[in-house]
Parts: C-alpha cells; sequence; structure tokens
C-alpha cells in the first residue's frame, strides 16, 4: 500500500474566490484512517484555514457529511483506504449553499424539519404525574427504525427533486413524521398530515431512492414517503368518497 | 417561539440539465420515468389496433402490414425494452412502498415480489388464451 | 381534512402503473410482434368478436385511463424535474390535457368500433 494518498478538497473563501475551486493536498494513508481523519491531518499540518464541521467522529452527531467522490457520506465513517490508490474528492454536501469551504447552510433543513411536528402530540392532558406510557416491545418496534435518524442530511444532498425543487420538505422530514405517526403515543397523525398532503409534502417524490441508498443509519425516508403518500390517499378516499356510514 | 435566524451569505451551486447522466442510479431512474412515453404510445397503439379489427378484415390486414414496417417494429422494440424496465421496477419497489399485514405479520418483501410476478404470468397467459385461443 | 386533488392523481397514477406493469406486456408482444410477423394466426372474424364484445370494450377502457393517467403525472414529473423545464403550471396542463384527450379518443373508438 502507497503511504500517502491525494486529497481534492472544494474550497471556497468567500473574500477569496468567487466560487468553489478543487484544492489539492497530500495526505497519509493509514489503515484505520477516515476521510475526517484525513481532513484534520490538512488543517492541523498544512492549512489551519480549511473549515469544516464535525464533532463526534463516531456516525452519531451527523455534522460531517460531505460529498465523497460525488456520495454524500459521513466522512468521519468513510476509510481513505477504501478510496486508494486516489484521488479523494470532497465536496461540500450537495444541495445545499455553500457558506465556506466544506460548510454548508442547513437554514432550509432547520427551517422544514418542525414543520411536520416532529414531536409526540397529546389530545389529552397526560402529564408525567400520571404516570409514564406504557409501550410493548412491537410498539417500538413499530417506529424504531424511524427513529435512529440522525439529521445528517445526507439524504437531502442525494436527492434530486430536492436539489430542484428546493420547496419541496425533503426525506428526513417525512421519515421523522412517520417515526411519531407509527409511535403509540402520539395522536398528532392528522395534524401532520395536513401538512404534508401539501404538493411541496409528499408528492413531489419520485421514489428516485437514492436517500434510502446513502441513509448511514438505515432509516429508509424513501419507504415512508411512500407509506405516506398511500395514508394521504386512503384518507381523502375515506373523507371525500366514502359515504358517511362507512367513514371511521 | 423560534430563535431569529441570521442568513449568512453564501454560494449557491447550479444543477445542470444533465445531472442525471453522470451516475448510474439517476440514469436508471430517468430511463425508468421515461417509460411513460412508450405506455401512452401503447395505449395508442392498442386503440388503432382495435379500430382496424373493427374496420373489417382489410383494415385490419393493412394495419398488420403497416406493423411490421422496420420503424414500427423499432419503435416497439425500444418501447417493449422501457416496458420491460417499467415492469420490472414497479414490482421491485412495490414491497418498499407499502407493508402489508396478513394475520398481523408483515408479509415479507419477497413474497409480494414472487405474489407480482405470479399475477403477471396469470394475466398473460388469459389474455394470450383470449386473443389466440378463445 | 383539506380537500387535496393530488392524492385522487397519485392514486390513479399507481393503479395505472400496476395496470401497466401487468397487462401491457403481453399485450405489447402478441398486437407489436406476434401478429403482425405472424408468430400466432387468429383469424380475423375470431378477433372482430373479441373487440366486439361489451365485456371487452369496457375493460379496455377501465385499463386504459389509469395508464394514460400514469403517463401524464410520470411524464409531467420527468420534464419538471429531468429536463427542468421550469413552467409548473404549463406543463402539468399539457400532461394532464393530452391524457384527458386521448382518453376521449379512447371513448370515442371503444364505443364506435
Ligand atoms: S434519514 Fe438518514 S440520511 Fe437522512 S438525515 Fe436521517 S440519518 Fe441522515
Ligand atoms: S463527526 Fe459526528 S457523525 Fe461524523
Amino acid at each position: 500500500m502507497d503511504d500517502s494518498i491525494a486529497m481534492q478538497v472544494t474550497r471556497y473563501r468567500p473574500d477569496k474566490n468567487s466560487q468553489p475551486v478543487p484544492v489539492d493536498y497530500e495526505v497519509p494513508l493509514r489503515t484505520e484512517w477516515t476521510v475526517l481523519d484525513g481532513l484534520n491531518h490538512i488543517k492541523a499540518e498544512q492549512d489551519e484555514t480549511l473549515s469544516f464541521r464535525w464533532s463526534c467522529r463516531m456516525g452519531i452527531c451527523g455534522s460531517c457529511g460531505m460529498n465523497v467522490n460525488g456520495e454524500p457520506r459521513l466522512t468521519c465513517a468513510t476509510f481513505l483506504s477504501d478510496y486508494a490508490p486516489g484521488p479523494v474528492r470532497v465536496e461540500p454536501l450537495a444541495n445545499f449553499p455553500v457558506v465556506k469551504d466544506l460548510i454548508v447552510d442547513i437554514t432550509d433543513f432547520m427551517e422544514k424539519l418542525p414543520r411536520v411536528k416532529p414531536w409526540i402530540i397529546r389530545d389529552d392532558d397526560v402529564t408525567e404525574i400520571d404516570g409514564e406510557y406504557i409501550q410493548t416491545p412491537e410498539e417500538l418496534e413499530a417506529y424504531q427504525q424511524f427513529s435512529m435518524c440522525i439529521n445528517c442530511m445526507l439524504c437531502y444532498a442525494a436527492c434530486p427533486v430536492y436539489g430542484l425543487d428546493p420547496d419541496f420538505v425533503g426525506p428526513a422530514a417525512i421519515a421523522l413524521a412517520e417515526r411519531y405517526d407509527l409511535d403509540s403515543r402520539d395522536r398528532g397523525s392528522r395534524e401532520r398530515l395536513d401538512v404534508l398532503i401539501e404538493k411541496e409534502g409528499v408528492w413531489g417524490c419520485t421514489f428516485v431512492g437514492e436517500c434510502t441508498s446513502v441513509c448511514p443509519k438505515h432509516v429508509d425516508p424513501a419507504g415512508a414517503i411512500q407509506r405516506y403518500k398511500l395514508k394521504a390517499a386512503q384518507e381523502s378516499v375515506k373523507a371525500f368518497l366514502l359515504p358517511k356510514a362507512l367513514r371511521r | 417561539m423560534s430563535a431569529p435566524v441570521t442568513r449568512v451569505p453564501s454560494y449557491q451551486r447550479r444543477i445542470g440539465v444533465f445531472w442525471w447522466v453522470h451516475k448510474r442510479s439517476y440514469f436508471l431512474f430517468v430511463m425508468r420515468e421515461l417509460s411513460s412515453i412508450f405506455v401512452a404510445w401503447f395505449v395508442v397503439y392498442l386503440l388503432m389496433f382495435v379500430a382496424a379489427v373493427a374496420g373489417g378484415q382489410q383494415r385490419y390486414d393493412e394495419f398488420l402490414d403497416r406493423a411490421t414496417s422496420p420503424l414500427l417494429l423499432v419503435v416497439n422494440a425500444v418501447g417493449l425494452a422501457f416496458l420491460v424496465l417499467h415492469t420490472v421496477t414497479w414490482f421491485a419497489l412495490t414491497p418498499k412502498a407499502m407493508v402489508l399485514r396478513l394475520g398481523g405479520r408483515r408479509v415479507p418483501g419477497t413474497a409480494m415480489l414472487a405474489a407480482q410476478y405470479v399475477a403477471l404470468a396469470v394475466v398473460s397467459a388469459f389474455i394470450y388464451w383470449l386473443v389466440v385461443k378463445a | 381534512m383539506k380537500f387535496r386533488v393530488l392524492p385522487f392523481v397519485w392514486l390513479t397514477f399507481s393503479g395505472g402503473g400496476v395496470v401497466a406493469a401487468v397487462f401491457l406486456p403481453v399485450l405489447v408482444v402478441l398486437l407489436a410482434f406476434a401478429l403482425p410477423l405472424g408468430w400466432v394466426d387468429p383469424s380475423h372474424a375470431h378477433l372482430e368478436g373479441l373487440v366486439q364484445s361489451w365485456f371487452t370494450r369496457i375493460a379496455l377502457f377501465a385499463l386504459i385511463v389509469p395508464m394514460l393517467v400514469h403517463a401524464a403525472h410520470r411524464f409531467r414529473y420527468t420534464v419538471y424535474d429531468g429536463l427542468q423545464v421550469k413552467h409548473k403550471v404549463l406543463v402539468a396542463l399539457a400532461c394532464y390535457g393530452g391524457a384527458m384527450v386521448l382518453a376521449m379518443a379512447a371513448f370515442l373508438v371503444l364505443t364506435t368500433v
């Protein structure tokens, strides 16, 4: 194995560049080094102005997402050696505006997330004082997969519909809506449906399926969105086509 | 409720018109969606067939004659390829798009996939029988 | 609950997708290849009887309409996302309008033959 690997890192310094430009670096290639380790090496040894986000280094905070060789990846969970002999192309997460170097503006995502009300909604006044909610293992299993999301936004970077139509509420937000809909403690599905039945909701999705392929936590947002479409359609049929007596 | 947001200046990247040619999965996706053109075309073709058959022996013979022209054969062959792509991808995506429960258990995706191919075989055999044998 | 058209369009799109996947391949193989190329040779009288039956005509119409909606809906998003034609309303009108015209043509053909 070579003892070093080329990294082509997209740089964008608003005061210096009019647009992002690729810059070549050379970093040591160690079996246990991730792309994030490579970036940290550049920052420590070669250019301390290189800017990027990271925190946990263990695939749980969701802040280190970047496009590596064109694929949205968690850079702390992506090994340099998988790209040997290189070069490894590191770009800011696709579909988001670039603030500086590898840092993207996530305002849009932060604004969209609360729209689907991703929290438990109750129609009664049960509080902690009344005791805990009881949930069986089966009830937990019903939504568990969708609760693994770490808000890394890789799915947004992979989604061409989001890239082309920024109004689309997007994969993770809908998966999270599904997560609370499927929670036995929650009573808020009607409220979420009212948000997602709009055309910026689920209907823009054309089931490309890439969000599910890139998700590091196997959340399956694509599946969640299609199921949501079916749910919205079923509810619409029930509410507007069935005679009153058959409605639930 | 929500904190005031400061919009930072940022660089907006553009997506080219040919964003789908560089990546296999995007390319397959666009091809899958383009199958819609041929679905529409075959509906038209089916109607032309029905009209020709109803128009009598002579018009029907003319129709068959025209259908063997190289141009139409090529168009239909390409269309059939797209249609097969549609069928295969549609079947593959169905188990991902819906959860079926039988007796409280989730029906596994492979079973749903197999059931669709069985349906395809049954329907095809029935239509073949209707047109050719019955 | 809010009334929206899109859920109904999507439902028809899905139904049409199933029809196109299950019914269309065999029809295409028969009508576009097997019959013209003489692989099979049912008599004209037999086919005439088939298309003249009300059952066939109603069944065909019931299969054709969702397939047209399917094609229109899918093509609409392909034009919009894939080709980035950004005239949302125009594209939608052209696609669904085209489907409507073809559905009416189908009605005419199937009722007059
Ligand atoms: S759904 Fe997956 S890819 Fe999308 S934000 Fe959540 S963890 Fe990341
Ligand atoms: S640094 Fe936290 S997920 Fe990569």
